[in-house]
């Protein structure tokens, strides 16, 4: 499976959801992927770097 | 040195009764195809409402696959010479890049992933090189077909030329007539898909200096630009100093103001700055993609645009199109000999699942460029993001799938997979010097014998051997660099169709059934 079939199947999930249920979905898969994750640390440092991306797409760590 | 559209100097021909084969369309997809029918002896009749090739650059990107197809057709090296060749795109995100990738990184091929050549100068080729077979390719511009109809056993078309109107019967009628094909239209058949409601502009500029840091002929596609806010933009060089810029307009953009230079100059001079342009051709279209459930109806078969049409990022509709003839041709001209007109319905089969996976690929680039929802323009703003510093995002940016040829693995022709994709290129030492193995190929059925297998060949079949060192021979072509062994494996036998893919490899066993599945195969009709 590619990443352009991953992709078509996120957006499939999101289509008919309001703002409220997007974010809900999201949250959801964020808990089932890091609850997945086999390496913990992994886990741990990937929560970090997604928190620390500015506006233009750089890292600010 | 822009391109020089003189009118095609067509003398009225003589009407004929009836020819095995009329090719509706004289386009990219229409004379290829009368070109391989003529290289296998079919004859052809080849109507055009136009009178000179096709203005506008259209279709620009050309794919190895296109190209291997054209050297078998004799315009091949005038494609590459002419052409651009690029292997490099540089995809930018706002006003920083992201990332670059090269298409082709590794050597030993003929031609390169892809070259840009207006669409123009192909059909000038192809036309020129039709021209090669005066008893076999009947080209008739100025000649609108009006109307036909399918006797069942023939069909029966009325053309009208400035000579007056006549009838034309032919066996096989193929409607390369174009996205807005008429013959489609005349028989009612429902085009059907997804259409998508953002506007393209597409301009062709003649500027004699790279705007930009690089020399080299790369690909470049910007997501939100700062010269384009919050839309996307590509920008691609062909020959003659002549860039094609695609910009991307609202959903609510006004088709004929924005079509106007007035509206298009200011926005080619945001991106351009101060480098000096001329236009030389602009365009402003909403895409779709559709395609007809069936291609074969009848003794009327569809290819290229007239058959399935997809937006064009990725560069699927004029390759797709080629790849449709290709595909068509040795089909074709073997029910023509006495082959069982199942042959035909394997066109069906093949070409419907290429133009699947090309619709897939292109209407799922055109979705991450035109989010539709919050949700979808979040999403697509956080890859565009995480990508500059985490490359292991980057494959879900999305600017266009490239084109790649289908494979017709697992498809009714084929044996076991992975047979089923095309040929792979390599450099091979022959009694005449160095030459490709795609050069060497002929364009009917043979058998690839690499090294030593344990095969049984058929005595009707033709052979080409390769082995891995020694002198060659008439016979014997030897490995060059071990491209031949790394590409194509070790004492195995591929059994090649007239179009290059690869039917069934052995490495033991008789060859036979696999040649004769080839020759009067049958699909299964699926329920």
């Amino acid at each position: 499976m590619t990443e352009d079939d991953l992709y078509a199947l996120l957006l499939d999930a999101h289509r008919g959801l309001g703002e409220a249920e997007s974010h809900a979905l999201n949250a959801r898969l964020v808990l089932l992927l890091l609850s997945d994750a086999a390496d913990r640390a992994r886990a741990a440092d990937l929560i970090v770097k997604a928190r620390d991306v500015a506006e233009d797409g750089s890292s600010t760590t | 040195m822009a391109f020089d559209f003189a009118p095609l100097a067509m003398p009225d021909p003589p009407p004929v009764g009836r020819v095995p084969v009329v090719i509706v369309g004289a386009g990219p997809v229409g004379v290829t195809l009368a070109i391989d029918l003529a290289q296998r002896g079919v004859a052809s009749v080849v109507l055009d409402a136009k009178d000179r090739v096709s203005n506008g650059s259209r279709a620009i990107c050309w794919a190895k696959r296109t190209l291997e197809i054209f050297d078998r057709l004799g315009i091949g090296d005038r494609m590459l010479a002419k052409g651009v060749t690029w292997t490099v795109g540089r995809l930018f995100h706002g006003a920083k890049e992201v990332y670059a990738f090269d298409l082709l990184p590794e050597a030993g091929h003929k031609y390169p992933a892809f070259v840009n050549l207006q669409q123009y100068y192909v059909e000038h080729y192809l036309i020129e090189r039709a021209s090669d077979f005066p008893d076999l390719i009947d080209l008739r511009f100025h000649s609108s077909v009006t109307d036909h109809t399918d006797r069942g056993g023939h069909v029966v078309l009325r053309v009208e030329a400035p000579g007056g109107a006549y009838a034309l019967e032919a066996d096989y009628v193929i409607a390369c007539d174009g996205s807005g094909s008429p013959i489609r239209k005349r028989m009612g058949l429902p085009f059907e898909g997804q259409s998508f409601d953002e506007h393209f502009l597409i301009a062709d500029v003649e500027m004699a200096e790279n705007p930009y840091a690089s020399d080299a002929a790369e690909r470049h596609f910007w997501f939100e630009p700062p010269f384009h806010p919050g839309e996307s933009a590509l920008l691609h060089k062909q020959p003659d100093d002549i860039w094609r810029i695609d910009l991307q307009l609202s959903p609510d953009a006004d088709r004929q103001a924005e079509a106007t230079e007035a509206r298009v100059l200011p926005r080619l001079k945001a991106m351009l700055g101060d480098t000096p342009f001329r236009m030389d051709w602009l365009s402003v279209y909403r895409f779709r993609c559709a395609r007809l459930d069936r291609f074969i109806h009848g003794r009327v078969i569809f290819a290229g645009d007239s058959a399935h049409v997809v937006s064009p990022f990725g560069a699927r509709g004029g390759n797709g199109g080629v790849q449709d003839a290709d595909n068509l041709g040795w089909k074709l001209a073997a029910v023509l000999d006495g082959a069982p007109g199942a042959l035909l319905a394997t066109y069906d089969e093949e070409r419907g699942h290429a133009a699947d996976e090309n619709i897939l690929n292109s209407s799922r680039a055109t979705t991450f460029m035109t989010p539709k929802t919050p949700v979808e323009r979040l999403l697509r703003t956080e890859v565009l993001r995480l990508s500059h510093d985490h490359a292991a995002i980057r494959p879900f940016i999305n600017s266009g799938r490239l084109s790649k040829p289908a494979s017709y693995e697992g498809l009714t022709l084929q044996g076991p997979p992975p047979a089923g994709t095309p040929l792979r290129d390599a450099r091979i030492q022959t009694a005449d010097g160095p030459r490709w193995l795609i050069e060497v190929v002929p364009g009917h059925a043979c058998l690839l014998i690499l090294g030593a297998p344990d095969v049984t060949v058929p005595p009707d079949l033709s052979v080409l051997r390769v082995a891995a060192d020694g002198s060659p021979s008439e016979a014997v072509a030897i490995d060059i660099d071990s491209q031949t062994r790394a590409r194509l494996g070790w004492d195995v036998a591929h059994l090649l169709r007239p179009d290059g893919h690869i039917a069934e490899t052995l490495t033991s066993g008789d060859v036979a059934p696999a040649l004769a599945r080839l020759r009067v195969a049958q699909p299964v009709v699926a329920e």
